[in-house]
């Protein structure tokens, strides 16, 4: 997030266009895709790169001498370093590659969770979790003994440092928390949390799926410990995601899984184990949405996250805006900070007619619970439809939102 | 893909004002319903005359169409024994799932809800009283899963 963020130049419309799938139509309408928090849709040049690899350039990694082996391996090897670099990691080393977020948690949970956690010890989570940030934490907790702690928010689905600083103790050995929550759209003040956490001698895991594609991520800046995200919420493929861990965690964690490129030498007596990060990648990594996940940065960084974040803050403040102008209409999730993802509930219409509605005029948006049960039952609500954009959102998608609104209405009246 | 042929003016009045809608106490026989996607959450309580569904009633919180449905069906399924719930409930599935298939001429009102099948990822939202019903008659304790 820089001071200053340049927005004048932003032109949406050539980056929309960028995306081919956004030309599409649905129901004889066109496509308005309000569901990037979901998973975003990818630009023509992260498809080029993965179909690139896939015709030119595919073997395995980390194994042949052959020429195609070292030009997969210089793929894959130069992603995780353009990967390094995005999020300012200290070294590729603390880059782990994994299936996505959920996978990256479960890492940390099943292995830095099971060797540290004790009968008693504190896990510390916040109220608006999504499930992949709640049900890892439960599985090593029944595996260990260790308890789980909640931190509650406020009806804005804010969770305050006051909050946080009470719920912390000294049995708090880990806290999981999100970056942004994918249900309500609040930013969590990771840097203080963690600097608060790192006092009591916590380990700090950070689901970063929502912000990564939204904001400038600095790892060492935030001060966590692990940091996990997903490629396809960042315009890139499905499959993939991250585990950025500190070093020195990671050195002294067992392996997760086993097989092979996690180990150095195997036989029926005894293993030892490769170095970071190939520890934790046992088996053959998806490599080409390794290489899709490098061409999604690529992309990102020549549009500009901080160009990126001022543009979905701008269409933030004008759909809230324009949506509490439609009579009935409720935004869930007010906290004073947001990812551009606006929750909502409309008086009459249930989340669901509201999606099939919405459908129907060819505008995307997710209804449900998100993922995130407990958000629901804190709101006594059992569903919202949500808007999320991205770097390719316009305004005249909030103009078709409003006007769908306007039609289930209609439908409802 | 036509929104008046799933939002059919029956269904809107059934949503809005649920008939047998509350609970029986006490009941006979009674069933939770439950789908996870969306949230529907739906309790059935029912009476029973030997063989006969002599009253039921239905509460809970849903979409349009899962309030429908189930307002419907309580209004339809009352007074009728075992076996001609057991038909009807075949020809509401058949209608909800195939495509193709006719319309049998005595589902009366309850036709209405064929519009779903043209909306695959809403026949759950239909079936859900159904199962549910099915469910109480088998007196089954667990809750019922569309999932």
């Amino acid at each position: 997030m820089s001071a200053q963020p340049q927005i004048t130049g932003y032109d949406a419309e050539r980056i929309w266009r960028d995306f081919p799938i956004l030309r599409r139509d649905v129901h004889g309408k066109p496509l308005v895709f309000l569901d990037s928090a979901a998973s975003s849709q990818r630009p023509a040049s992260v498809v080029a790169a993965v179909e690139r690899y896939e015709t030119f350039h595919h073997a395995n990694v980390h194994r042949g001498v052959y020429q195609l082996s070292q030009e997969a391996t210089d793929l894959f090897e130069k992603a995780r370093e353009r990967v390094r670099g995005f999020v300012n990691a200290a070294a590729s080393r603390e880059i782990v590659f994994t299936r996505g977020t959920t996978e990256s948690i479960n890492l940390v949970a099943q292995s830095w969770g099971r060797t540290n956690l004790r009968t008693g010890d504190e896990i510390l989570l916040t109220a608006l979790e999504h499930h992949a940030n709640i049900v890892p934490w439960q599985l090593v907790a029944q595996q260990t003994g260790a308890v789980i702690r909640v931190v509650p928010m406020d009806r804005r689905g804010v969770v305050s440092l006051e909050s946080f600083t009470a719920q912390l103790g000294d049995r708090t050995k880990l806290v999981a928390c999100a970056h942004v929550s994918n249900a309500l759209g609040t930013v969590l003040p990771v840097r203080e949390i963690a600097t608060l956490a790192h006092a009591r001698g916590a380990v700090v895991v950070v689901d970063g799926a929502q912000a990564v594609p939204h904001q400038r991520v600095d790892v060492q800046a935030l001060g966590c410990d692990f940091y996990a995200f997903s490629a396809h919420k960042m315009y890139g493929p499905t499959g993939t995601g991250v585990l950025f861990g500190r070093e020195k965690l990671l050195e002294a964690m067992p392996p997760w899984q086993g097989g092979g490129d996690m180990i150095l030498t195997v036989s029926f007596e005894k293993t030892t184990y490769n170095a970071l990060p190939y520890k934790f990648e046992a088996g053959t990594p998806n490599i080409s949405g390794v290489v899709g996940l490098a061409a999604a940065i690529d992309y990102i960084e020549s549009v500009g996250i901080d160009a990126i974040h001022a543009h979905e803050q701008r269409l933030l403040i004008r759909a809230t805006d324009e949506l509490l102008r439609v009579p009935g209409l409720t935004i869930i999730g007010t906290a004073p900070g947001k990812a551009a993802v606006i929750s909502f509930t409309l008086d009459g219409v249930h989340p669901h007619d509201l999606g099939t509605i919405l459908d129907a005029e060819g505008v995307a948006v997710r209804t449900g619970h998100h993922c995130a049960m407990p958000v629901m039952e804190f709101f006594d609500i059992p569903a919202t439809a949500r808007a999320s954009f991205a770097c390719y959102s316009r305004d005249s998608d909030v103009d078709a939102l409003i006007a769908a609104l306007g039609k289930a209405r209609e439908v409802f009246a | 893909m036509d929104l008046k042929d799933l939002y059919r003016e029956v269904i809107l009045d059934h949503n809005k004002s649920p008939r047998l809608f509350g609970r029986l106490d006490p009941a006979d026989t009674s069933a939770d319903g439950h789908n996870p996607l969306c949230g529907d959450r739906l309790h059935l309580s029912v009476r029973l005359d030997g063989d006969r569904v002599s009253d039921l009633r239905f509460e809970g919180k849903g979409c349009a169409i899962s309030v429908a449905s189930a307002s419907m069906m309580c209004e339809a399924v009352k007074g009728k024994d075992r076996a001609a719930i057991r038909h009807l409930f075949d020809e509401i599935h058949g209608v909800l799932t195939h495509h193709d298939a006719p319309i049998p001429e005595d589902l009366g009102k309850l036709a209405a809800l064929a519009g779903v099948r043209d909306f695959p990822v809403r026949v759950k939202c239909a079936s859900l009283a159904w199962h549910t019903l099915n469910a109480a008659l088998e007196r089954s304790a667990e809750p019922v899963k569309t999932e």
